[in-house]
Parts: structure tokens; sequence; C-alpha cells
């Protein structure tokens, strides 16, 4: 399918846009591929900043652990449709062990009753496995120094996946590679432009830019009741991007699904976490939106131009996940007759209590859920500078960071002794103490990485 | 000029993040308001309505055509989604506090 210089439109469909993302999302865009006949390629982004380091975590515990786990959830719905058709999957799934989800995969078909899949892996992300050590406190962050890293992982570009794909493989699994990254591959393996041509690269990376947060652009995370309404929005499509030669594009949606495409929707997504949008940086491109113009192409279709791009920066950009402590999270509810005034109570109790216990000196914040929660600042600017809202059915959430379990556990600990020592009439508390990870960015010259892929 | 309307009236935002910065997009419904956007929704005026997250920088980038604009507010996460004690700790509400800004709209001569 593909052989490079086609001059053939290519449709790239969208499976997934995060970890958490719906399992039974894909269906309807593989269906809408197959029907639309013509070269196509299915994405799965599933790897967020955070993922890869819980996934790192995991596989230290467990080497045969590491990848995404809801691998088989995404791909077991639409596999057997896509072999079929001749449509690569490719996927960011593989997180700290591409090659233990490969394995996976392939176990997948055989229970599927397919024959054996040409499944690539794509590897040189990690830096922790590929970096001598010498090199690797070169890139710390002076603030790092003496941490203990959890995972070290550039953000590799297109081209291995590519070549994978001109190499015949059906399905592609990288660990930590650029979003747009999994698209811009099989663009750059159907169309064969060359590597320097970089107006098309920037425009195959914003499709997909705009394809890698699924429903994002399709309705999802874009519904405001009565302003911007979204139909059938529990029915939501996932993204399909139309590409030409050229690299104009139509963003559309799988068919027989509900959510809209339309320029607003579209516009959301193309300015999303994008910074400067005449340099958006990625390892492949980098893209200059500020010309760009959408238009209307019928229902649910918008057309995407006016794409620019410049020479590729001359570095990877690398994320650093280091050990973040533990964090403290309680929760407690108040309502109806004076309800905020006991949920204020319950906080400065709190406070007190491990100002007794020693504990006076951790970060804690004190929300009051139905007041102020999610604009307040930890320092609690927001709270000074108001004078207080009122509520009738009042949560107060306590959060805190301790360097130690324990440390935590005696936070959480004091949210619970609220039921019994606290203000009048509380219920409902919950108490979470979780693992925290800290991260940090530093950017890697290029010819210290070996990005590479082989067959698994 | 007419009395002002909040930002929400006349233009929807999203918010992302990277780290410990904010980028929050802001989108004229009707390019009729562009240009009152792009004179009232000023970096200064953002940075006043964010001062409590003690942004270190504000920048607003233009992008006419699709008559929207960028804003990238620079250290207003209290770390980020691996630091902070925020439940909301991507800051992706951000954007619906960027619609309540107050904006006034000319009346045609």
């Amino acid at each position: 399918m593909f052989y490079g210089a086609s001059r053939s439109l290519l449709r790239i469909g969208c499976g997934a846009g995060f970890s958490g993302d719906r399992w039974d999302a894909a269906g309807p865009v593989v269906r809408t591929l197959r029907a639309a006949g013509g070269a196509a390629a299915l994405i799965f982004e599933t790897l967020a900043e955070r993922t890869l380091a819980l996934a790192q975590l995991k596989r230290q515990q467990d080497p045969q652990s590491g990848w995404e786990p809801s691998l088989e959830r995404f791909v077991a719905p639409v596999l057997r449709d896509c072999v079929e058709a001749g449509i690569p999957i490719i996927g960011n799934f593989g997180a700290a062990n591409a090659r233990g989800a490969a394995r996976r995969l392939q176990q997948l078909a055989a229970s599927l009753g397919l024959p054996p899949l040409r499944i690539a892996v794509v590897e040189g992300d990690d830096l922790l496995g590929d970096l001598p050590p010498a090199r690797m406190n070169e890139l710390l962050p002076p603030a790092l120094a003496g941490r203990p890293l959890v995972s070290a992982n550039a953000y590799l570009g297109a081209w291995e996946i590519a070549h994978a794909l001109r190499e015949g493989a059906q399905l592609v699994v990288t660990g930590r590679v650029a979003d747009p990254s999994l698209a811009l591959g099989p663009i750059l393996a159907h169309f064969g432009w060359p590597a320097d041509d970089w107006d098309r690269l920037a425009r195959g990376t914003m499709a997909g830019h705009l394809l890698e947060c699924g429903a994002q652009v399709t309705g999802g995370y874009f519904a405001d009741p009565g302003v911007k309404d979204v139909p059938g929005i529990a029915r939501v499509g996932y993204p399909i991007v139309e590409i030409d030669a050229d690299g104009t594009m139509v963003v559309t949606k799988a068919a027989e699904t509900g959510g809209c495409v339309n320029r607003r929707t579209v516009t959301e997504q193309l300015l999303y976490e994008i910074h400067d949008p005449a340099a958006y940086l990625t390892p492949d491109v980098v893209a200059d939106i500020s010309q760009a113009e959408l238009a209307d192409d019928g229902p649910d279709r918008v057309r995407l131009a006016g794409v620019r791009g410049h020479a590729r920066p001359a570095t990877f950009k690398a994320t650093l996940c280091y050990e973040g402590g533990w964090l403290a999270e309680g929760e407690i509810s108040y309502a109806g007759a004076n309800a905020t005034a006991r949920a204020r109570l319950a906080a400065d109790i709190v406070r007190d209590r491990l100002a007794q216990l020693g504990l006076g000196r951790l970060p804690l914040r004190a929300d009051l859920i139905g007041v102020a929660s999610v604009l307040a600042d930890d320092a609690g600017r927001w709270w000074n500078a108001r004078e207080g809202g009122a509520a009738e059915d009042v949560r107060v959430r306590i959060a805190a960071s301790a360097g130690r379990r324990e440390e935590a556990e005696a936070v959480t600990r004091e949210v619970l002794a609220l039921y019994t020592c606290g203000p009048a009439g509380g219920g409902g508390v919950r108490t979470h103490v979780t693992p925290r990870l800290a991260s940090e960015s530093c950017y890697v010259p290029r010819d210290w990485l070996r990005p590479r892929w082989s067959f698994a | 000029m007419t009395p002002a309307v909040p930002l929400h009236a006349i233009a929807h935002a999203r918010t992302g993040d990277k780290g410990n910065r904010s980028s929050i997009s802001l989108i004229a419904y009707d390019p009729a308001h562009w240009n009152a956007m792009v004179a009232q929704v000023t970096e200064q005026r953002v940075a006043e309505l964010f001062a409590y997250r003690r942004p270190s920088a504000v920048t607003r980038y233009l992008l006419p055509r699709l008559h929207a604009m960028n804003f990238v507010l620079d250290d207003v996460l209290d770390g980020g989604v691996n630091d902070s004690l925020n439940l909301d700790s991507h800051g992706k509400s951000l954007s619906s506090l960027l619609l309540t800004l107050p904006i006034s709209l000319e009346t045609n001569p």
C-alpha cells in the first residue's frame, strides 16, 4: 500500500487521543476508512507526559509489562478489519516496552485467527537505556542533581515510522514520539516527500496535530449548552483527515456518528497547546500556522490550507520524570444551613491538627468545592482577594504533598477523623494517597540519539 | 460605547498546558467583533485577570485569518500537572475564567 510518491489521497483516522479514551471509538473510524477505499492508516495516541513514567515504574516491578494497559481493548475491535483492508495501525502504545507490546499484539492476532503480522517497533527514545551516564548527567537540569530519575525519553519523529511502513509493516509500535509524528509517518510513507520539503512536512504535522486528541476536533471538549451545542455528543465520532499530495487537507469524522466538524471545532484544536503559531516545534519540522486558513467543505468537512514550514530543530526535546513524593487528598461534605462556615472550620481544624503533629510545614491546600476549587491557586491568593462565597452543599477538599508516605497518610487520617472530631454534620469522607512524579524538559543534540526501527 | 458584555458572549476558548505554562486560545464567533477583541483583550488585561497566579510572562499571538488569538501564560500552574495541588492541575478551567473578561462593543456610528 505504501510505495511512496503516490498522488492519490491518503486518509488517516484516529482511534484514541489519550490513554483514558473510549475503547470502542476506532470501530466507526475503520468502517468509514474501509468504505471509502483507497489508502488509509489508523493512529492511536495513548502516551501523555506522565503516562510513560508510570509505565516505566510498572516495568521496573514486572519486566513483562510497561506498555499501554488498554492495548488489547483499543486494538482488538479493529485489528481484523485493518489487516483485511490493508490499513496499517500506528500507536505509541508501546510506552516503556514497545517489544512487549508487539509480542502481545502478535498473540492477539493469533487469538483472532489472523496470520502472523509484520509488526515494527520504533526505539531509541529511552535516554536511560541509550545514553552513557556522563552524557545523561550533562543533560540534567541542576535542580535534578541527585534526584532518582524514573524515566527520560526523547520525542522522536516520523521517519522511523515511515521507513517501517515502506517496508511493509502492518502495525508500528512506538514509545515516545511526538504525537503528530504518528500521522506524519504514514503520510511520508505514502507520498514520498523529500526530507527538506518543510512546507509539506509542516502540513502533514498539522494533520497529525488535528488528529492526535481524538474527539477534541469533532465536537468533544467543545460543547457549551445554548452557545456551542454539539449534536449527538454522546455518540461523538472520531476524526479522519484526508490529505493530498500537496499537503492540503480536509478534516472530517467517522460516518454515522454524532459530534460535528466545523470551523469552530477545528480552530480550537488547531491552536490547542500551540504556543507561538509561527513556530510550532516538532522533531520533524517547525510548523507555521500564522497564515493558516479554514474553509467549509460540506457537512462535517473543513479544509485547512496555508500552513508553512521551516527546518526542523537541531535538538530533540526530552521529558525527564523523577520521584516526586506523595500526594494526600481527603474530602468531606457539609450541606444545608451554615454549610460553608462548617466547611471552613473543618479545613481550619485539619491545619491546626497537622501543626500539632509537627506537619505544619507540608504544602497544603484547602478547597470548598461548590464555592471555589479549581480556579483558586495553591498559595490562596484567589481566596484572599475575595469576601468568600457561600453555598448550601459544600465539599471540603484537603490536598497536601509530602516527602514520605507516612506523612501523607497522617494528612488523610486527619480528614477521616473529622467524622467524630470535626464540625457538625460532616459526611462522605473519601481519602487517597498516591505517589507523585515530577518532570522537567531538556534538549538533546540530534547526533546523541539513534532512532531506529525493526521488525519485532 | 455600549455596556460591557463578558467575552463569553462573543468568543470561545480552549486551554492547553505544557509543564508550568498555560496556553489559552480565544476565537471570535463573528469576525465583526475581532477588532474590539484585538483592542481590548490585551496582554496587560489578561495579565491582570491572572495576576493572582503570578505569571512571569503573558504573550499574545494574533491569527487574523482565523479571527483568533493565542495567549501563553508562563508559570501559572503552581508547577504544572506533576507538582500542583489543584484538582485541575492542567489548568483546563482557565479558559472559562478568560471568558468572564468584560468587553465593550462599539455601536455603529
